[in-house]
């Protein structure tokens, strides 16, 4: 019998949420499986807010969340069972070691020992927290609990992993082992989908890049795409190679302006 | 008036200001409308403190100061004390440990020590002020009924505040100089919960020894005791003849509680800058290795939190200390139990509400810890299983701890009394629901560090969860005699939670 993966890891279609203002407003994207997708967007963009919603941390007010086929809103036990979700603020447990806490992970999200103790060692050992596998996590740094927390997102072998902000305040010896590890997951047909403020991340890793502000997606694409729409010639006065030329920033700078302008 | 930047003063009002809003936040939770309800039900709990006050000391208002007297009010001022000296303990402690803004003010080019005299003098006027909501309807019936001498009594307040403290600070930096910053964390909290129970539960001891009976104010009213105090002319009978109107007995007191905390603050404040620093490095240079175990365990989801949470629980001995400090309180019923063996004097009946009491107490923390103290809630809540499983499996784990904890003394209890122990059972497994029930009701989102302050982050659950536990305890007290009449406290108790549940914040919305 032959499966047919579905086309998208991740299909939202108008997905609402206001708190004392509209966070998110009608918001529309599809990932595809496979993908690394990068969230840009300027602080209260809807960013987290939306993440939070497709992770089923938050309850959207209106719209539709389907993560590999599946309603996240309807059925969402099935939905979380094929995703993972790390914040920036790594959670862990001080008391806990790491092997003891994929441990932990693996039992939530009902995984055979057999399967997850080898899982287990191989993430530790590419993570490089092989040798403190015995330790509790009290006294590890910021870049070895967001190791273990990345660890843990890892151990079910996830089919779409949302991060927020995964890099912040990490190494760089750390940043690079997380975003190889993120990488080779993305390789090996996971989807990552994944919010920064670090731009030169989104531009050497991300396949495309959706820009949102005011709670609405207003641009998406490969950083070419995204050159283009900006339109840099005309908002900045630049040169035509300039514009081909144009970093991430440059560009991102632009959308969110010409969108400010717009509202 | 703004005081000049960097001088005491100053540093004064700026501890004023926090402490102020802290207080506005605690009471009000940030709405104006709930203000305006704390401020309601402050007025009435003072009115309903009064009353109490006239039916307690109202007759004592026009005693003598003889010796039967002297020794219930020292007693008493003695038990206040220790419970002051034991919150002081803790102040002191968090000041050399929690790093607030300690970095900004060690970094800063102001002399430090201003900063903790300062901080050092808030801590004895907390205490004072924690005493009086207590302390003031007693004092005032008193005056109302026997005159403005018992004005003295206010005095008195304020000297235990400034002595408690300076003992309290001197006790934690002699810790930390013979133990060192790491254990010292650890055991000051302990010192402090056994300083503040002692009192209460060796005089409950004495007296269940003595009379077979576990009420202190009959050990502080008896004979023997009163023939072995000193005479009424002794110093040791200064406080409470400060507190019945003595002049210069409240100013002797006053004189070497104020001389005792002024020279506590000159010999610590300079120093205190230099503790804090080294318990800053302790966190960082801890690396704790665990025994590996060989295998991962096969395990269901509900499991894995129940394991979680007692794993948890049993590596954090401040924590361990500070939930089962409360089993302090069990000591003076396990006495009675033995002593009633020997004897077969049918003294269980009392000993029904303590066990019943203490569970719910005890519910109501280890809830906390595992409802509100989740530290990693977003884990938790992305885990692929309904939400309202992820709470059943923690009111497991809570009911298994309490289980473990009371089994051995209702076993032992069975032997004895087989229908007191089954009353017993039955309040202790509805006390601990019903606790952790109005913890489930008032969740918050916190960190497990901050379990001390969990009672002032919402007075409501706190008020609610003891006199849930007490309405619980007074039930199966009246049913162990008659199962009849224990139906009217058991719906009084009934109706206390019910309140509480019709009083609780709405769940939002939040995870799917």
């Amino acid at each position: 019998m032959q499966h047919f993966a579905p086309p998208f890891a991740l299909e939202i279609v108008g997905l609402v949420k206001h708190f004392d203002r509209p966070a998110v407003d009608g918001l529309n994207l599809n990932v595809r499986a496979g993908e690394f997708y990068a969230l840009l967007g300027p602080n209260g963009a809807g960013k987290t807010t939306t993440l939070r919603m497709i992770a089923g941390l938050l309850r959207p007010d209106a719209g539709t969340i389907r993560v590999a086929g599946v309603d996240a809103l309807a059925d969402p036990v099935a939905a979380k069972r094929l995703m993972a979700w790390i914040s920036d603020e790594p959670m862990i447990y001080d008391k806990l070691t790491p092997r003891e806490y994929l441990e932990f992970v693996a039992g939530l999200w009902g995984l055979a020992p057999a399967l997850a103790e080898p899982r287990a060692q191989e993430l530790l050992g590419w993570l490089e927290l092989a040798p403190h596998a015995q330790e509790r996590c009290e006294g590890f740094s910021k870049g070895m609990r967001q190791k273990v927390a990345l660890a843990g997102a890892l151990i079910h072998e996830p089919r779409l992993i949302i991060l927020d902000e995964p890099l912040t305040g990490l190494d760089a010896g750390s940043a690079r082992q997380v975003k190889n590890v993120l990488r080779q997951r993305a390789r090996a047909g996971g989807t990552v989908i994944m919010t920064t403020h670090i731009l030169d991340v989104a531009e050497r890793m991300a396949d495309r890049i959706g820009v949102i502000a005011r709670g609405k997606l207003i641009a998406e694409g490969t950083l070419e795409e995204l050159r283009l729409k900006a339109r840099i010639r005309e908002t900045s006065g630049a040169s035509a190679g300039a514009n081909d030329r144009a970093s991430l920033e440059d560009t991102f700078l632009a959308l969110v302006a010409e969108a400010a302008e717009t509202a | 008036m703004i005081a000049a930047p960097g001088t005491s003063l100053w540093f004064a009002q700026h501890e004023w200001r926090l402490a102020w809003r802290d207080w506005l936040a605690m009471m009000s939770g940030g709405r104006r409308k709930r203000l305006r309800r704390a401020v309601i039900a402050v007025s009435i709990f003072v009115i309903f403190m009064h009353f109490v006050a006239y039916l307690v000391v109202g007759r004592y208002a026009n005693t003598a100061p003889d010796k039967a007297a002297l020794v219930a009010i020292t007693g008493s001022a003695l038990l206040s004390w220790l419970l002051m000296i034991s919150q002081a303990m803790e102040s002191t402690t968090r000041a050399f440990y929690a790093r607030s803004d300690l970095d900004l003010i060690l970094a800063s080019p102001v002399a430090a020590e201003k900063v903790f005299a300062v901080r050092i003098v808030t801590v004895a006027l907390s205490m004072a002020m924690m005493a009086l909501p207590l302390a003031a309807p007693f004092i005032d019936i008193l005056i109302a009924r026997g005159g403005w001498r018992w004005l003295g009594a206010y005095g008195l307040v304020a000297a235990m505040g400034a002595a408690a403290t300076a003992l309290a600070v001197g006790l934690s930096v002699a810790l930390f100089r013979v133990i060192g910053a790491r254990r010292t964390r650890f055991v000051a909290q302990v010192v402090a919960a056994v300083i503040g129970a002692a009192f209460v539960i060796g005089l409950q001891i004495a007296a269940i020894l003595s009379y077979g009976t576990i009420s202190r104010i009959s050990m502080l009213q008896s004979q023997i005791l009163l023939a072995h105090m000193p005479d009424t002319g002794s110093i040791v009978w200064w406080p409470a003849r400060a507190a019945l109107g003595d002049g210069m007995a409240l100013i002797g007191v006053l004189a070497v509680s104020m001389a005792s905390l002024a020279a506590t603050i000159a010999i610590v404040a300079p120093r205190f800058g230099g503790y804090a620093i080294t318990a800053a490095g302790v966190d960082a240079s801890s690396v704790v290795q665990v025994r590996a175990s060989t295998t991962f365990r096969a395990t269901s989801p509900r499991r894995a939190l129940r394991t979680k949470e007692w794993t948890l629980l049993r590596r954090d001995p401040w924590l361990v200390s500070q939930t089962l400090m409360q089993m302090l309180y069990l000591l003076p019923p396990a006495v009675l139990l033995w002593r009633s063996f020997n004897d077969g004097n049918g003294a269980y009946q009392l000993l029904v509400p303590v066990l019943v009491m203490a569970a719910g107490q005890l519910a109501g923390g280890l809830a906390w810890l595992a409802i509100s103290g989740e530290d990693s809630p977003d884990l938790v809540a992305s885990a692929p299983v309904p939400s309202g499983f992820i709470v059943r499996a923690k009111i497991e784990a809570v009911l298994g701890v309490i289980a473990m904890v009371f089994a051995p003394l209702v076993a032992a209890l069975a032997v004895a009394s087989p229908w007191h122990a089954l009353v017993t059972t039955v309040g202790i497994v509805i006390a601990a629901i019903a606790a952790t029930s109005i913890q489930l009701w008032f969740r918050t989102q916190a960190k497990r560090s901050q379990f001390r302050r969990r009672q002032v982050s919402s007075r409501l659950a706190t008020f609610a969860e003891a006199f849930s536990s007490i309405g619980w305890a007074a039930t199966a007290a009246v049913a162990a005699a008659s199962l009849t009449l224990a139906i009217a406290p058991a719906l009084l108790a009934l109706l206390v939670v019910a309140g509480t549940w019709l009083m609780s914040p709405r769940p939002q919305p939040h995870a799917v």
